[in-house]
């Protein structure tokens, strides 16, 4: 799994934190960001709702 | 594909918006419009056509397609209340401009409303509800659930956020009630223009006096440094302090009454306080406190075998996408152990609610505490006799008697 996030197009909503609080955070100015070292979601099977979950689409998910 | 004009279909089109004849049910007349396909066709107080978007899929697509916009300035931009008739272009921030400038200015505020910044303000919102139920409990019982205990939350936890002093909270609070729930245009401009000469004489005071809050990082972070005009900060302020009082107040409230009239529901709640945080979920999506969205078309949208036309009124029917089977099973049960995700209580795309995180927190705190130090909490007078807010308003009831 390839999480790929948008930081541009996120409007800072935490939809990605509340859902995958394991794996997505928000910088210092709210904008969204990975936790270190979860570039791949560790396994989290959360993380396949976030891009769902997302209002503006700034989160993708490719591979299995 | 069928081409089809917003006019076409010969018989005579809904009203649109309408009241609720039950506090928590989408209003019954909207109810022909489910299942027919993700559009139906209403018609404005103005007689303007619109289509009704009922659809929980397509309505989330809508939200987040920029070829709708939410540009208030726009001449033909729709009206849906009479009280914004005469608004003359005046473009609110955030609620009524498109990107970029949209996103300019969500940029600079989601700070203010970010995870880590919720988080720290739940021991505050904590000790809001704990001293307001105190009062409540000394001098009840019977009490008016909405000024006792729904309104003041939001209104102290926004006014802490944003820095303005609660100690004036009659004026605004009024004057944010009569904006929003104005007969006229005449009367929501008069209660604008009290607003707006608060707020600008706050924002001077500000100026001379730094305090700890929204605003005052805003005077010193964007309005000193030139990316706001003294004009701009003051409208943002009122946008928020209006959206602060006129929407998780109406959560709290119409929750409140949602759980009462579903014992069975909320003794599954008290016996399982774990339950909270998915009875809020399940709450924003089966009261849905915004009702509709508006939007106009920028260019031509297919939606199934329908035409959105370029200048067509968009209506957004967020009741009834959270109440549409095919996203929901049994849409119309009230369940707090259902996984209500995805539901469109806070919109969706770009303008979904920039304070639905506090209001997360508002909302799960007031309710939580109240069922859990107030067993007996019971309404004290029948439903049907709770006064309800018009179909143009955030829905809720306007007073909630209880007892307990």
């Amino acid at each position: 799994m390839r999480i790929t996030i948008d930081r541009d197009r996120c409007i800072g909503s935490g939809q990605c934190v509340m859902t995958a609080p394991g794996v997505f955070t928000q910088d210092d100015d709210a904008v969204v960001a990975l936790l270190p070292g979860q570039e791949d979601g560790s396994g989290d099977p959360r993380v396949r709702d976030v891009p769902m979950a997302c209002p503006v689409q700034a989160v993708t998910i490719s591979g299995d | 594909m069928t081409e089809t004009d917003i006019r076409s279909t010969g018989s005579p089109d809904l009203a649109f918006p309408q009241d609720r004849t039950c506090p928590y049910q989408p209003p019954k007349a909207y109810a022909d419009g489910r299942g027919q396909g993700p559009l139906s066709r209403v018609e404005l107080f103005d007689g303007r056509p619109a289509w009704m978007v009922t659809g929980h899929a397509e309505g989330r697509a809508l939200l987040a397609d920029p070829r709708l916009s939410s540009d208030w300035g726009h001449p033909v931009f729709p009206v849906v209340v009479r009280r914004t008739e005469d608004r003359g272009g005046l473009a609110f921030p955030l609620i009524g401009v498109d990107d970029p400038e949209h996103a300019r200015q969500r940029r600079m505020l989601i700070p203010s409303f970010g995870v880590k910044r919720m988080a720290a303000m739940r021991p505050l919102i904590q000790d809001l509800v704990d001293r307001l139920l105190d009062d409540m409990l000394e001098k009840g019982p019977t009490a008016d659930l909405v000024s006792a205990f729904a309104l003041p939350v939001p209104s102290m936890a926004i006014c802490e956020l944003l820095g303005v002093p609660y100690g004036d909270h009659d004026f605004f609070e009024e004057r944010s009630r009569d904006f929003v729930g104005a007969a006229t245009s005449a009367e929501a401009d008069a209660a604008f223009a009290a607003l707006y000469g608060y707020l600008h004489g706050l924002v001077a005071k500000k100026q001379a006096e730094p305090g700890d809050g929204l605003l005052d990082e805003l005077i010193a972070r964007q309005l000193e440094e030139g990316a706001l005009d003294h004009n701009e900060v003051v409208m943002i302020a009122l946008v928020l302090l209006v959206a602060g009082h006129e929407t998780t107040v109406n959560a709290i409230a119409l929750g409140a009454l949602t759980l009462l009239e579903h014992p069975e529901q909320l003794e599954a709640l008290r016996n399982d306080p774990g339950l909270i945080s998915g009875t809020v979920e399940e709450l924003l999506r089966f009261t849905s406190v915004s009702d509709y969205m508006v939007r106009m078309a920028k260019e031509d949208i297919e939606v199934g075998d329908e035409t959105i036309k370029a200048g067509d009124a968009v209506v957004v029917s967020i009741s009834l996408m959270n109440r549409d089977a095919k996203a929901y099973e049994n849409p119309d049960a009230f369940d707090v152990r259902r996984n209500a995700r995805h539901h469109v209580g806070f919109g969706h795309g770009i303008h979904q609610c920039l304070g639905q995180n506090l209001a997360r927190a508002e909302i799960e705190i007031a309710l939580g505490t109240l069922v859990t130090r107030i067993p007996g909490l019971r309404l004290a007078v029948p439903v049907d006799a709770v006064p309800i807010k018009a179909g143009h308003d955030a829905q809720g009831p306007v007073e909630l008697p209880v007892t307990w």
